[in-house]
């Protein structure tokens, strides 16, 4: 490790910069993906580069890494400019990426995954365990975690598994680190503690691209901004000169205009969904609350605070073992998803990707996979024009954009595949929808549409649910908010006055 | 990773002593040099295949073609010495049986790395095909009569006891071949960074590719070596009874499976030791031939032995969901 290499210098007289593209194009099968960008990063930097699905983000940090060659334009790096930039190359030049998935082998142990791509690169045939640990070891007390060493990685928190890919590219004597959605799977304390450890790698002159699709923390976390929408850096500046609504105009075309939710009055009606005292061993306890028709109704809490496992157990997917479940006023049990079904319950799970979709699954067969008993003529076989025009539809109710519904689902953008689940449920004609994270990776365009349905829905007299980590989201679409901590309720938050930082405060001072 | 792991082969250790001592209590024969000794004979060409086959699971393969490449590389070979009159050492038979199964263990490399195949199917197709070819163009007949050098291999002694009835027991060298494969493959899996790389290949492949390390290379690697394995096995296996015959080892990749998942070796790939796997093939050989001893009928071998596969995949799989 050679620390004093850390801080650029070479050149900086000349024109402080670390990485800079000159207008790269690129384009794929003939779509021009990346036109005449071209991006400056100086030394200890903190740079947001913000965009809609689509937008090139993916592509411009690929160029960076040298996994793709741009079709014109060149990097610089390390005082050196680079026609065709080489993985290589960019590791060598300092550029690490640390990608949403991590990259990291959750078969080995803290210590392997951090000392692997030393051992690999300098080509050693033999592994010294001992040295592996030494340069584990000093690669974590660099950015001032300690993390057992022994661990496997597959057995560590997401947020540590953040800590260790962060670890494991400064031992590549990183002077431009890549964050590709850092936050997206981190609860708030988490979010705080990775941005103080980026600042500390500010200090020590490494230079930070931030992507994200979070306003809140392209607000509080970056320093200048690159904002870029179909292909094209739109505006770029000093944060200080952006608000939320500037970045949303700049990253869409058009600005959009979040009003909080109203939702109707329910004083004295029956509730569509009432619980008592629910509890599941060792998970959660003593859970009570109502749920009327149009009411939008927000649950939060730390990560591990069992309210995934409520929303589950409300859907029967891990039944509930103690308390009492009301729909419209009759106690039911919900001991299986058939029985959740049965009672117009639907659920749309965290993770789209691996609960929600068949990915690879054409897209109308996504949208019917829940409803397909309703679709069958005399002979009990599918209708299948009945199917088209349903799909139609389904398709144009929920603005799902696609040239053919037969393709895979995999096909389409992350906002489109979760409005395929909404749909999905939705022709389920449910009365009590239960979404956990319905916005998560999606961004704030198709954002705002998914919360636009969701108004639409519940207006329409179905009781939601929204599981959610996404303060402005729940701010802004529910009527009232619930808090869990360890498995119970702690607190129920509500009315038109509520501001973020109750929230905020309020899960600070459970941590 | 130690104590988890750890864990487990101290648990497969104990199951090996109770269950020993089960079966010694039963039959008090069980205890005889002689029966050991037999046992311990018979685990040498397992614990070969068995050493291939973990290499090629861990980094998240599978193999069922090794026992038709194995039969394939001894019976030629076989024939071929035989028909030249050799006269030589056993390095040869070996030399040439393992080039032979290395050679058909890189075609399945190639077909998997190449063309992104499932290797399930390419072992399939290429154990199906080499078994075919080895009965349709070279023969089906047993040759009884070996090269003397593998019959004096088999010969070939340590530990020679007397027993009180005046016959002898003697421990067969070739368990010093598999234990000592088993210490190299050990150390191999353990020390050497190609040796990491299977594990990494087999615990997220992207990761690996991202890490630096060149996935077609750790493939031919382990397929190549599972061939190869499969290649001394088999002249091992020729050796020990003596004679050559194609339709030998014929659904041996299941218990062979077997004895590896029981070592705690996960399909998935990734996770598995060494250790693991040779007390995996020491329970699995106990168990065949334990059943023999108390009076079980030898076809009730095969359910054994699928049972025993169930039972360990779904051991693995519930310690794994429970730990993750």
């Amino acid at each position: 490790m050679e620390n004093g290499s850390r801080v650029w210098t070479e050149g900086g007289a000349m024109d402080r910069m670390l990485v800079a593209l000159k207008n790269i194009y690129k384009g794929f099968a003939g779509v021009e993906v990346l036109k005449n960008v071209s991006l400056t990063i100086a030394p200890g930097e903190i740079r947001c580069l913000a965009g809609e699905n689509g937008c090139g983000k993916s592509t411009l940090i690929k160029i960076l890494s040298g996994v793709y060659t741009p079709d014109a334009g060149s990097i610089v790096l390390g005082g050196r400019e680079y026609r065709a930039l080489r993985p290589i190359d960019a590791i060598r030049g300092g550029v690490q990426v640390i990608y949403q998935d991590f990259s990291l082998f959750p078969n080995l142990t803290v210590a392997e995954n951090l000392a692997l791509n030393t051992q690999v690169s300098r080509g050693k045939m033999f592994v010294n365990w001992r040295e592996m640990r030494t340069t584990a070891s000093e690669s974590l007390d660099e950015i001032g975690v300690s993390i057992d060493l022994k661990k496997l990685v597959g057995d560590l928190s997401v947020a540590d598994k953040q800590l260790v890919a962060i670890a494991r590219a400064l031992l590549h004597n990183a002077r431009l680190i890549i964050m590709d959605e850092p936050t997206t799977a981190l609860t708030q304390k988490e979010v705080g503690a990775l941005f103080s450890i980026i600042q500390k790698l500010k200090e020590t002159g490494i230079s930070i691209l931030f992507v994200s699709h979070k306003m809140r923390e392209m607000l509080d976390i970056s320093e200048k901004i690159s904002i870029m929408r179909n292909g094209v850096i739109v505006s770029e500046g000093e944060i200080g000169k952006y608000d939320a609504g500037a970045i949303t105009y700049h990253m869409t075309g058009h600005s959009i205009d979040e009003i909080r939710y109203e939702g109707t009055r329910t004083e004295g009606k029956v509730p569509l969904l009432h619980v008592e005292k629910l509890g599941k061993s060792g998970v959660f306890k003593d859970v009570s609350f109502s749920l009327h028709s149009g009411e939008i109704l927000g649950v939060t809490g730390l990560l591990g605070c069992g309210r995934t496992e409520l929303a589950l157990s409300l859907f029967g997917r891990e039944p509930a073992d103690s308390g009492r479940i009301f729909r419209d006023g009759r106690e039911v049990v919900i001991g299986s998803v058939q029985d959740a079904m049965a009672q117009k319950i639907a659920y749309v799970p965290e993770d789209r990707l691996t609960e929600g979709l068949f990915l690879a699954q054409p897209i109308t067969r996504n949208l019917f996979s829940a409803t397909y008993d309703r679709y069958t003529n005399a002979f009990g076989l599918l209708d299948t024009s009945a199917i088209r025009s349903g799909t139609g539809d389904m398709l144009r109710s929920f603005d799902i954009a696609t040239p053919n519904a037969h393709n895979p689902v995999r096909s389409l953008s992350g906002g489109n595949q979760q409005r395929v689940v909404l749909a999905r449920w939705m022709s389920t004609k449910a009365r009590v929808l239960i979404l956990n994270g319905p916005t998560v990776g999606v961004d704030v365009g198709s954002k705002f549409e998914i919360h636009k349905k969701l108004r639409e829905i519940a207006g329409s007299g179905v009781a939601v649910m929204l599981f959610s980590d996404d303060i402005q989201e729940l701010i802004s679409n529910c009527n009232r908010i619930l808090v869990m901590h360890k498995g119970s309720m702690v607190c129920e938050l509500g009315g038109a006055s509520l501001q973020e930082n109750d929230i905020i405060d309020c899960l600070r001072r459970l941590s | 990773m130690g104590k988890i792991l750890k864990r487990n082969e101290f648990i497969l250790f104990c199951i090996l002593v109770l269950f020993a001592c089960f079966v010694g209590y039963i039959n008090a024969g069980f205890w005889s040099p002689l029966n050991i000794f037999s046992l311990l004979k018979s685990s040498v060409v397992m614990g070969i295949f068995a050493i291939g086959t973990l290499m090629v699971i861990l980094s998240g393969g599978i193999d069922i073609s090794f026992p038709a490449f194995s039969v394939f590389s001894f019976y030629i070979t076989v024939k071929y010495l035989v028909a030249i009159k050799y006269q030589g050492t056993i390095l040869l038979p070996f030399v040439l049986a393992v080039l032979i199964g290395m050679s058909l263990g890189l075609v399945n490399a190639f077909l998997i790395s190449k063309f992104r195949l499932a290797p399930l199917i390419v072992t399939l197709g290429t154990g199906s095909a080499v078994t075919g070819f080895l009965r349709a163009f070279v023969g089906t007949g047993i040759i009884p009569n070996l090269p003397s050098s593998m019959v004096a291999f088999s010969r070939m002694n340590i530990l020679n006891t007397t027993l009180p009835d005046g016959s002898t027991a003697s421990l067969s060298v070739s368990i010093f071949l598999f234990l000592g494969l088993a210490v190299a493959a050990a150390f191999f899996l353990k020390y050497t960074t190609l040796g990491r790389g299977i594990y990494a290949l087999g615990g997220d492949p992207v990761a690996a590719l991202r890490v630096g390390f060149n996935p077609v290379k750790i493939q031919c690697f382990v397929y190549g070596m599972a061939g190869a394995l499969a290649g001394a096995a088999g002249i091992v296996h020729s050796s020990l009874i003596r004679q050559a015959n194609p339709r030998d080892l014929e659904g041996f990749e299941m218990e062979i499976i077997a004895s590896v998942v029981l070592g705690g070796a996960s399909l998935t790939g990734g996770k598995g030791t060494v250790l693991g796997t040779v007390l995996g093939v020491f329970i699995l050989v106990l168990i065949k031939s334990s059943l023999i001893l108390v009076g079980i009928p030898s076809d009730w071998q095969k359910v054994v032995v699928g049972a025993v596969l169930i039972v360990a995949t779904v051991a693995t799989a519930y310690r794994m969901k429970r730990h993750v």
